[in-house]
């Protein structure tokens, strides 16, 4: 299968309506290309509505007015080819490691003997060789977080969507499994969406930078970071890099709805 | 035994029930342990039974009938459980006449039922049916509503349909809780058989064979009766909780 993504999304919008009856608009006017095998971080502070924009083009939520394409194909449903990792608790627990990485293929109807190839191959790639039959309560929250991560690229989708997947690890962690992901991703050819809220975490991964603004949402300034990786979070370059984001979220275009 | 203390006050109980019993000296208040121990260590013997067949054949029957009642409370209440821990509109349907009709304790529907099914087999299995439902139903819509939104997500978004949500997310992430129902409510189901089976125009069950020795004054068949009825209700329950070990252990593992 090759991997031709070049999705769009063209004054995407979204206003939820609340229990007392409120609109509340979440994203407003969102329009974005994202290219073929490109890393691509949405930054912005809590409640910005990237996490919903995610959720719209993993197909969960429908856009309020706008429209997001694939290949030129518009997207209201879950696309096989757009797959979202969740912050934590998707795994299924009463799933060992290799059926819960497996659960996609499963449901796409991979006969079980392709499907163990494709499982042990993965397990590879995200390390965890040993772990085979684990539930995932056996499992610490960076591993549960690699099955994740080897579930969603198990199905071979073009574009993944990373909604703060390593938000909830500690630091140590979180800074592994970022070198690993980039290493998947250089292997795998994959679009990457990652949703964060660390600047730190944005330069470091990102070929674009995608800064929001406070609720409602809006696209405020987009970022290109070319330096090339591995990145060296202490080098002078990656300090001016993260000043620049910084200094940019604090100017009033940023930092106010 | 680790737990040298958790029989002792049972041994101390038969103790005391002994020697009781030997200085009242009469079988009609409180027979000897020899004699209750006669009759429970020879199940299949028809000696003691006054014609209602073996000790096994009565506990047989009061188990053919638990299981026609409580299976056909699974049948019904596990899918509606489904139905209305998945559906808000379902649940606002089936929730107001659930709730009336719960706190009616399963004997006190005795009357009515006999006025419907006359005496016979019916009447018993519908008493069992009314004690089971319950208890599966609810702890049904409890499992359901307890999945995690999550979990429903990651397999919509791998493209799953409704008939793959249902088998392998909703059923699998709600199964302990429903098993949970299915012990709970067989408990309630056993306590209903035994007293479903003094309705007139029964002739077996351990229910039926307790009263009906009573009225021939065989007090060391009541009581063999009562101990049958504690030992199978246990065995069931350890059979339960063995099952939910075994198979539901992640839910009391999962952090």
């Amino acid at each position: 299968m090759k991997n031709i993504a070049n999705l769009s999304l063209r004054d995407v919008s979204k206003t939820f309506t609340s229990e007392k009856g409120e609109k509340i608009e979440s994203l407003s006017s969102i329009s974005l290309d994202i290219e073929n095998e490109e890393f691509i971080c949405l930054l912005g502070p809590s409640g910005c509505g990237k996490t919903t924009l995610l959720r719209i083009i993993a197909g969960l939520d429908r856009p309020s007015t706008g429209s997001i394409n694939l290949d030129g194909y518009g997207i209201d449903r879950p696309n096989p080819q757009i797959v979202m990792i969740f912050q934590e608790y998707s795994l299924y627990p009463w799933r060992t490691v290799v059926a819960n990485i497996g659960f996609g293929l499963e449901l796409r109807k991979v006969p079980a003997q392709e499907r163990h190839l494709i499982i042990k191959k993965y397990i590879e790639i995200v390390g965890l060789e040993g772990f085979e039959n684990s539930y995932p309560y056996e499992l610490s929250g960076g591993m549960r977080q690699r099955v994740a991560v080897a579930r969603a690229i198990a199905v071979n989708p073009s574009i993944l969507l990373m909604d703060e997947p390593f938000g909830a690890l500690d630091a140590q962690t979180r800074n592994l499994l970022q070198q690993e992901l980039l290493k998947i991703w250089e292997k795998t050819k994959k679009t990457i969406v990652f949703v964060t809220h660390s600047v730190d975490e944005a330069v470091y991964l990102a070929d674009r930078i995608v800064v929001f603004t406070p609720r409602p949402g809006r696209i405020c300034e987009v970022i290109s970071e070319d330096s090339p990786r591995p990145r060296d979070r202490t080098s002078i370059e990656f300090a001016k890099v993260r000043r620049h984001v910084l200094d940019l979220i604090n100017q009033p275009k940023c930092s106010l709805p | 035994m680790k737990k040298p203390l958790y029989f002792f006050l049972p041994v101390l109980i038969l103790i005391a029930w002994e020697i009781t019993a030997t200085f009242i000296n009469n079988a009609f208040i409180l027979p000897r342990l020899e004699s209750i121990l006669a009759v429970l260590l020879n199940p299949t013997a028809t000696t003691y039974m006054m014609g209602t067949g073996s000790l096994i054949d009565n506990a047989k029957a009061s188990i053919i009938r638990i299981l026609l009642g409580f299976l056909l409370a699974a049948v019904i209440a596990i899918p509606l459980g489904i139905g209305m821990g998945r559906s808000e509109f379902v649940h606002e349907f089936f929730d107001s006449t659930i709730q009336i009709l719960r706190p009616i304790p399963p004997l006190a529907w005795v009357p009515l039922t006999l006025a419907w099914f006359k005496i016979g087999i019916t009447s018993i299995v519908f008493i069992i049916f009314i004690g089971a439902f319950f208890p599966i139903l609810l702890n049904t819509i409890d499992g359901v509503r307890g999945i995690k939104k999550t979990w429903a997500e990651v397999a919509m978004n791998l493209g799953a349909h409704e008939r793959q949500l249902m088998g392998k997310v909703i059923l699998p992430g709600a199964a302990p809780t429903i098993w949970t129902g299915l012990r709970v409510g067989f408990g309630v189901a056993w306590m209903c058989v035994i007293a479903a089976e003094w309705l007139p125009g029964t002739t077996q069950g351990l229910g039926y064979l307790i009263l009906y020795a009573y009225n021939f004054g065989q007090i060391n068949v009541v009581v063999a009766g009562m101990v049958a009825i504690g030992l199978i209700g246990i065995g069931f329950d350890v059979l339960f909780k063995w099952v939910e070990k075994r198979w539901f252990g992640w839910r009391s593992l999962e952090r």
